[in-house]
């Protein structure tokens, strides 16, 4: 906390850029793990659907999106949110 | 005000492009564009109606065929066919201002900006909020869209109220913010790893093919023209989906 300190006696607005810019990393970072995670499952079990039947592929696959872009859109508001974020 | 992608633009021009006389700049152009192409496509296809179709009606046949096929009848059904015009202009409209990202010389998916996708979505809520209107009644469209059915009395408020904001405001704001996210990500991958071989090009010129920076340039651009069409296909599908829910609700 100390060097902290140092930096933000020196040149205090420097010391809020990269504040920002580590926050910006959090936040993108953070909002990726669920998603991730998410459109893992989504679509693994499609693929399992899919080889369990495939005469069924395409509406699996028209479904697959759908969830996939529900699951997406968290992430994309965490990376939109990281461009709103400014110091 | 480097219209053509020939140099690097200054990196603020990523989020905010200079503009012209009467607000004009390059995303605008290439709006402009993307509606001709639609147009144009669509009436060259018309014109000339063979039996067997050749060239341009032959793409527009099968890709009207696939928004019939994929789009309309997994989601909505066969009574859903009278929305085939307004779902196969607006995916093609997303399509051609999406590809302009990888086209040489232009290079800049018009979608990266905010304004025409939350236009797009607002037209999608209108269309939606219309056709629950008129096809179930507004009291009904209400109650079916916001009441799930089997849901224990105690959480009813709760969800009912998570619902309404879905229907009012989530699903214009997601439909948007993808569209848009996607094609800015997509856009700011593709700038970070050309910047690196610009960047290596300056340094020595042999050393651009380097297999990370060009490698990975090469394999992200066609990665994108996938992209592209992915979210042209994602935005035309949820638009399927939502008038889809307003026509028949959940039993």
């Amino acid at each position: 906390m100390s060097m902290l300190h140092l930096i933000a006696a020196q040149d205090p607005g420097e010391l809020q850029k990269g504040l920002t810019a580590v926050g910006r990393g959090i936040v993108y970072g953070g909002a990726a793990i669920g998603p991730g995670i998410g459109i893992g499952i989504v679509v693994g079990n499609a693929i399992t659907a899919m080889a369990r039947q495939p005469e069924s592929a395409g509406m699996v696959r028209t479904t697959m999106f759908l969830g996939i872009a529900f699951t997406e859109a968290l992430a994309l508001f965490g990376f939109v949110l990281a461009f709103i974020i400014s110091g | 005000m480097n219209v053509l992608a020939l140099e690097f633009p200054p990196v603020t021009h990523l989020t905010n492009w200079p503009t012209g006389p009467l607000g004009f700049n390059k995303v605008a152009g290439i709006y402009v564009f993307a509606t001709i192409a639609t147009l144009v496509l669509f009436m060259i296809a018309g014109s000339k109606k063979q039996l067997v179709p050749r060239g341009i009606q032959n793409i527009a046949e099968s890709s009207v065929d696939f928004v019939r096929n994929s789009i309309i009848m997994q989601t909505i059904g066969p009574d859903g066919l009278g929305y085939l015009p307004l779902l196969a202009t607006m995916f093609f409209f997303i399509f051609f201002s999406n590809i302009t990202e990888i086209v040489p010389g232009i290079q800049m998916p018009a979608n990266a900006r905010f304004g025409i996708p939350l236009m797009l979505a607002l037209m999608v809520w209108v269309v939606y909020w219309v056709v629950g209107f008129i096809k179930q009644g507004p009291l009904h469209y209400l109650k079916n869209s916001t009441v799930p059915p089997g849901v224990p009395k105690v959480i009813l408020p709760l969800v009912a109220f998570i619902e309404f904001l879905q229907i009012l405001v989530v699903r214009p704001f997601s439909q948007a913010v993808r569209l848009f996210a996607n094609m800015l990500a997509g856009h700011l991958i593709l700038v970070t790893f050309a910047v690196l071989c610009a960047a290596l090009f300056a340094l020595q010129w042999y050393l651009v093919i380097l297999p990370f920076s060009f490698a990975l340039l090469v394999f992200l651009t066609a990665f994108e023209i996938l992209v592209s069409f992915l979210q042209a296909f994602i935005f035309t599908i949820l638009t399927a989906v939502y008038i889809g829910s307003s026509m028949h609700p959940d039993h």
